[in-house]
């Protein structure tokens, strides 16, 4: 791990002023800055420590019945959180389906949205990453790049984004709130993260010194509590990034969905708000035949990226399960196994 | 760059002055504290071997910088017994074989312990493999170690009743 000097701000106004210097980063939990800097991946001159920042570790139910979340909440509290998870239960159960509890219990709001993806060309300082290293390349093109984006994808990098949190404050349209240098601003969640063009080396719209401070899931989210499931397919059951997912949340009355929501995970550079297959979904019967629809309008854009033409169906097969499942209800309970599509072993003492 | 750190460690309140930011929870533990209890795995947070406590929540003592914790109350598996007696996690992992080499369980046992405080996993087997999903045993011990935390939550939550009542 390189250098670096290390600050504990007292207040956010403290904090922004410390972070602007060029070469600052952010501190949080840091369970992923650190292991990033640990393999020389990314080298911060200062870490301005926000742990012990008041005021940003609070839920908070907004009068107009939106939900605000400090960027300091710990990513098990939030999903633990028994109003959370009632009103919010996707969000629920892809916040329990990330990372182990050892890491839920430490890793905040603000640094999960934040996080860097886990290209393996990315962690690996003698490969060529156009998003590590500007220009040098991306060896991930013609690498064991299975995993690697289907959409939003460009010539310059095909990672993805890792975050399974976003991807169902993605669908039910979260804001984010941002403290910089000239004040206050908030954006729409599905604005923060930038696709990679010719800049993959720039991931979010934050300017230098910017905190994110808060999220916000405004009142509508909570009108598809009755039918909202995450399902996410990894290569192990658990502790483990998403190869596909998707967030999906239904209204239905008198068995026609009124309103839908569906967003991916894994797929792409950043969370991928479905709208398309939304608005195919808005008015139609809650049936196979409607979702197989939505699924494959949610991927008519999707190109493989290399070896992984295999995730634009797997992509489609999990919509429909998505879909599928929330029809059916949301769980009174995030299933033992979150977001599983396997059937838990219930009962069975060792698997 | 000094940073004075206060911690409450198994117990005992230490004061000290770090020399260099960069040092981790794990290695403050283990190298400035002769803590050896807790393991270093792959430093990464991917294997759970450094598991601790801190003020009472289990996380990854690697990927955590000591500064961060100054005040902080940090329970490891040298504290977790009393005297000669077995903490009853530590005797159940040996009452069901839940270790062969043993290199994991300090952060086996540190996160069961975890896993048991946030009582949300209740007696459900399936429950509690995905919640202690973050530790690997190469050994693979873990149909022992999933009998241990389902006897020991059981000991642990008779003795309360016992207590109240």
């Amino acid at each position: 791990m390189n250098q670096f000097d290390y600050v504990r701000p007292a207040s956010v106004a403290e904090a922004v002023k410390a972070a602007s210097t060029p070469g600052a980063a952010y501190l949080a939990a840091g369970t992923n800055l650190l292991d990033l800097m640990k393999g020389g991946i990314v080298q911060p001159s200062r870490l301005v420590d926000v742990t012990r920042l008041p005021g940003l570790d609070r839920i908070e139910r907004l009068a107009d019945g939106s939900l605000r979340i400090g960027a300091l909440v710990r990513n098990a509290d939030l999903a633990h959180d028994e109003k959370f998870a009632k009103h919010y239960p996707a969000v629920a159960e892809a916040l329990l389906s990330g990372a182990s509890a050892q890491l839920r219990n430490a890793a905040t709001v603000g640094g999960n949205l934040l996080q860097r993806t886990r290209c393996a060309y990315f962690y690996d300082t003698a490969s060529a990453c156009n998003k590590r290293s500007p220009g040098s390349g991306c060896d991930a093109a013609g690498g064991d790049n299975r995993l690697h984006a289907i959409l939003g994808w460009s010539e310059g990098c095909i990672a993805t984004h890792p975050s399974d949190f976003c991807v169902p404050l993605a669908a039910f349209d979260a804001v984010v709130e941002i403290e910089g240098r000239n004040g206050r601003r908030e954006i729409a969640l599905d604005a923060l993260h930038r696709l990679p063009g010719t800049t993959p080396e720039r991931e979010s719209v934050l300017e230098p010194g910017e905190l994110l401070v808060a999220v916000r899931l405004p009142a509508s989210a909570k009108s598809f509590a009755a039918h909202a499931r995450y399902m996410k397919v990894r290569e192990r059951n658990s502790y483990a990034f998403a190869v596909v997912s998707a967030a999906a949340g239904l209204v239905i009355e008198g068995g026609v969905i009124k309103e839908a929501r569906l967003a991916l995970g894994g797929v792409a550079p950043k969370p991928w708000r479905a709208r398309s297959a939304e608005a195919q979904l808005a008015g139609s019967a809650a049936s196979d035949a409607a979702f197989r629809r939505a699924a494959q309008a949610a991927l008519v854009d999707a190109k493989p990226s290399g070896n992984n033409a295999f995730k634009i169906e797997l992509a489609q097969r999990v919509i429909v399960r998505a879909l599928t499942l929330a029809a059916q209800g949301t769980p009174e309970r995030v299933p033992a196994l979150p977001a599983s599509p396997f059937s838990s072993a219930i009962g069975a003492l060792n698997v | 760059m000094n940073l004075s750190l206060r911690l409450t460690v198994n117990g005992e309140r230490r004061e000290m002055t770090l020399d260099d930011p960069r040092v981790t929870l794990l290695d403050l533990l283990r190298e400035r504290l002769q803590l050896t209890g807790t393991k270093k795995g792959c430093d990464r947070g991917q294997c759970g071997a450094c598991t601790v406590l801190v003020d009472g929540r289990r996380i990854n003592s690697c990927l955590t910088l000591a500064a961060s914790h100054d005040g902080a109350d940090i329970l490891t598996i040298e504290g977790v017994a009393q005297g000669e007696h077995l903490h009853p996690l530590q005797a159940a992992f040996i009452a069901h074989d839940g270790f062969q080499c043993g290199f994991c369980t300090p952060g086996q046992i540190m996160s069961a312990i975890g896993l048991i405080a946030e009582a949300q996993a209740g007696d459900d087997p399936e429950r509690i493999r995905e919640a202690m999903s973050g530790n690997l045993c190469r050994c693979g011990a873990y149909a022992g170690i999933t009998e241990a935390v389902l006897e020991a939550q059981k000991i642990l939550k008779d003795t309360k009743t016992e207590r109240a009542a």
